[in-house]
């Protein structure tokens, strides 16, 4: 049996004695779109951070593809077919849109040490083609210091899908998009990943993103996993209604218009 | 064992000072993140003034008035330095706040030279501490019993004005975070200045204090600076008692070292504050650097390789810069060839500057071990000009390969304080190691070979050089590992997440900089016919930053022409006027405040204005503004 694409196992983090992440565990196979969401401090981010060797557990493991991350960096955990997006969007605002992806790709080819050749020639079209992917090929030669803020979250998707990603981590990736973009963004992220079998772990506060795109919840609060399920499940669950979601008809509603 | 506890004494002695000096500074950047290089203009300033004080004015009470009131003189001189200049440049780039506080100090050198004299100053001893005390068997003077005394007193007092007191606490909130101090409705700027006039009032003090000590010269202020810098990397920036803590290490080093390693002894500090750098990034009581600033500039628009028209210009240029020997006399080539050497040695530090981002202060270090490298060759084994420009290229990467693997281990100021440090340990090793360096004297008869010794061939020598070179760099620019370079300026955490290797990139980078440097300095060591310790000094890194400020920092080589008119202009100065450090350093903080952006880059930006045809820039997303920068 081949074991599952992302394997968090007792995962726990704390600062002096705040606990951030506790006992977590969770799995997410290939194909999925897997959701985190939980109130601010609920220790998504730290988690993330976690998963992609951005910080290192106090305990506890994650095992991607069956190999265990413990002591990996980001560059490490890179490498074995993991795509990053930032909450806060991390691009290269000197370099052209189209210049960000082909680094990216650049790097996943181990091309970077090349000191001759013109790097701008290279991989030019692979690079032309994920900004098509994520809808910014008409800004390809736009410096990203003058991108607007949804049009940097599009071009941190076509950067993380660059090294030809097993496993896609997106940290909130459509906060500060307008409602319109959001749902599309997601969407084109949910195409590519039933298309190349990429599992998705997200993290969102937009609900009506998570309920139309997840295909699972993981509903996190002060560090613990206080439910996990369907969407359907979650939206009943009472705990979280406690905790995070509130009462009331939003979401249905919003399942509503979207159907 | 006597003997051993009074250079302890000695050294404990010598730590008061430091500790006043490395207080204020660590105080001003704790709140307003300046490095303050004219710190030691300051403290110097006031050595200056209580020595023309304590001169005139009578009696103990004349003396340690004297004392008091040229700090607080210095302290209003340090207010008015903000108001005017650091006012307009606290959201520049470190490197213009670094360069900008230089240019104050090379503006103080003259000055002093102007008021004081050129001589070395003997200052008054102290009243009622003129004797020595007995301590176990060996005469300790008095005075450094009272500067003893006077280092924990002035860090409890520093404690208490902190801590009981309300400003304080705004200065203790702004170190910690000052937009939210100013969102609070605090004055910011006349708290930047109080505590601006705070820190130099501490140097200054530290000056006066050094008086019945040493005395007054004009090299106390880049000699201390460099000493401060090592103590407040070691203690951590912002941290008074990390001050304290390493301005007693520091200075107890000092002390014992010159019994070991007396050739060498400032050697063995700079080891240990590598160490520390290596264990503790921040230094011992120091915290990470909040969320790091652009270190060149935010704004750097895509470069693009030179277009066709760029590419005959620049043929041009090199082929009208040929034919200068058929025309020139021996005196202009020998101009011209120096000129060529600078814009080879300024072009590596743009390279490791604009295009890695990494601030260099210290670039001197790779020219004079270029320069020194070929002569000790060619006066020890009597290698023709080439094998000593090789030597002189190799052991310069040797340095860079050293220096830089220390080096990208920090980031930002850190890093600019540590390659000030490691340029200042290869002077310091040129400068005491009298035996192969010649030290002050330097090394004589370093000639070209025949064929080159003509000052049209050694001119043509240098212009292929330096064609070849600055090409060279240019085509790594634009190559994937330039790439990477960039990346690694503009987003360390982006770069990461697609797995480029941070340290061996840009260690890689430094290695390639430092070795076009010392291209540079072995040439400058034929053309001079000598190396001596000036060329790994702080002046010739600061000349090198000038250079490319004033070529501007965005652009891939305007350094290059930034090195021909600062060059041009230098040798203009130094023969037709007395105060060239004075036009120098006005010079300096003209550029950083009125044309950050250099001679190419306005240039090169007027035209893109001119050039943008207005239907080029239609709404993309209609909704965000542009963000400038990095996160």
């Amino acid at each position: 049996m081949t074991p599952p694409l992302l394997q968090v196992e007792h995962l726990s983090k704390a600062y002096g004695g705040v606990h951030a992440v506790r006992d977590v565990s969770f799995s997410l196979e290939a194909g999925e779109l897997l959701a985190m969401i939980g109130p601010n401090g609920a220790g998504k981010s730290t988690c993330f951070n976690m998963l992609n060797g951005q910080i290192w557990p106090d305990s506890g493991s994650v095992r991607i593809a069956g190999r265990d991350t413990a002591g990996l960096t980001p560059r490490e955990v890179w490498r074995l077919g993991v795509g990053r997006t930032f909450q806060i969007t991390a691009t290269f605002p000197s370099m052209t849109v189209r210049e960000n992806v082909q680094l990216a790709l650049l790097s996943h080819e181990g091309r970077l040490w090349r000191l001759f050749g013109y790097a701008a020639a290279d991989m030019r079209g692979e690079a032309e083609r994920l900004c098509a992917l994520v809808g910014m090929d008409r800004a390809l030669d736009r410096p990203c210091a003058e991108l607007a803020y949804g049009d940097l979250k599009r071009l941190e998707l076509a950067v993380a899908l660059a090294n030809a990603p097993k496993l896609l981590l997106m940290d909130e990736p459509t906060a500060g998009m307008a409602p319109a973009d959001r749902v599309a963004m997601m969407r084109v992220a949910a195409e590519i990943a039933a298309e190349q079998r990429i599992g998705i772990l997200f993290t969102e506060h937009d609900m009506d993103v998570v309920f139309e795109h997840a295909s699972r919840i993981i509903v996190l609060d002060r560090g613990r996993i206080i439910a996990a399920g369907s969407p359907a499940a979650i939206r009943d669950d009472p705990a979280v209604k406690a905790t995070y979601l509130g009462e009331g008809l939003t979401f249905s509603a919003a399942e509503a218009t979207h159907a | 064992m006597d003997f051993y506890f009074s250079q302890f004494l000695t050294g404990l002695a010598g730590a008061a000072s430091l500790f006043l000096v490395a207080s204020g500074l660590s105080i001003i950047f704790g709140v307003t993140r300046i490095v303050n290089f004219a710190h030691g203009a300051f403290y110097m300033a006031g050595a200056y003034i209580a020595w023309s004080l304590t001169e005139r004015l009578e009696g103990a009470v004349g003396f340690w008035g004297g004392l008091v009131i040229a700090a607080i003189a210095v302290a209003a001189l340090g207010a008015l330095v903000e108001i005017v200049l650091l006012r307009r440049i606290y959201h520049a780039p470190e490197l213009f706040q670094l360069l900008a506080t230089f240019g104050v100090t090379l503006v103080f050198q003259d000055l002093a030279v102007m008021i004081w004299g050129p001589e070395d100053l003997v200052g008054r001893r102290a009243p009622g501490l003129r004797g020595a005390v007995d301590v176990f068997g060996q005469a300790i003077p008095a005075y450094d019993l009272f500067l003893i005394v006077l280092g924990p007193t002035v860090l409890g007092l520093l404690w208490l004005l902190f801590h009981k007191t309300r400003f304080g606490v705004l200065v203790r909130a702004a170190t910690q975070d000052r937009d939210m101090v100013a969102a609070l409705g605090v004055n910011q700027k006349w708290l930047f200045t109080a505590v601006f006039a705070l820190g130099v009032f501490l140097a200054a003090l530290g000056g006066a204090l050094q008086l019945p000590r040493g005395g007054v010269n004009h090299a106390m202020d880049l000699q201390i600076i460099v000493e401060v810098f090592v103590v407040v990397v070691v203690g951590g920036l912002g941290s008074v008692p990390g001050a304290f803590v390493a301005a007693l290490l520091v200075s107890e080093l000092n002390a014992f070292g010159i019994l070991v390693l007396p050739q060498v002894s400032l050697v063995l500090v700079f080891l240990v504050m590598a160490v520390v750098l290596v264990i503790r990034p921040f230094g011992l009581f120091g915290r990470p650097e909040g969320p790091a600033r652009a270190s060149v500039s935010a704004t750097v628009r895509p470069w693009q390789p030179l277009g066709t028209s760029g590419r005959v210009l620049a043929v041009a240029a090199i082929a009208a810069a040929a034919c200068l020997p058929l025309v020139a006399g021996n005196y202009i080539l020998a101009v011209g060839s120096e000129l060529l050497i600078f814009a080879l040695f300024a072009a590596s530090l743009q390279f490791i500057m604009s295009t890695g981002g990494l601030v260099s202060f210290g670039h001197a270090a790779y020219f004079g071990l270029g320069a020194y490298g070929a002569a000790l060759v060619t006066k020890a084994f009597g290698l023709p000009m080439l094998g000593g420009i090789a030597s002189g290229v190799a052991l310069a990467s040797i340095g860079a390969v050293v220096f830089g693997w220390f080096c990208v281990r920090l980031t930002g100021v850190y890093l600019a304080m540590l390659t000030l440090a490691f340029a200042q340990i290869a002077w310091s090793v040129a400068f005491q190691w009298t035996a192969v360096t010649g030290g002050d004297n330097g090394i004589l008869g370093v000639w070209p070979d025949g064929w080159a010794s003509r000052p049209g061939a050694f001119y043509w020598l240098c212009l292929t050089a330096a064609a070849l070179g600055i090409a060279a760099l240019r085509v790594v620019v634009f190559s994937p590992f330039g790439f990477a370079m960039r990346a690694l300026r503009d987003s360390p955490l982006r770069s990461e997440a697609i797995g480029i290797d941070r340290k061996r990139t840009q260690w890689t980078a430094f290695v390639i900089a430092g070795a076009a440097a010392g291209l540079a300095g072995a040439l400058f060591a034929y053309l001079k016919g000598s190396v001596f310790p000036d060329t790994l000094g702080i002046p010739t890194s600061v000349d090198g930053l000038v250079m490319v400020l004033l070529g501007g920092v965005e652009t891939v080589s305007g350094a290059v022409i930034g090195a021909i008119l600062f060059r041009a202009l230098t040798i203009f100065l130094m023969s037709y006027t007395d105060a060239s450090k004075l036009v120098l350093g006005l010079l300096i903080i003209v550029l950083v405040v009125a044309f950050p952006r250099g001679v190419v880059g306005t240039l090169s930006g007027l035209l893109a204005r001119l050039g943008a045809r207005p239907s080029a820039t239609p709404a993309m997303a209609g909704s965000g503004q542009a963000r400038g920068g990095t996160p």
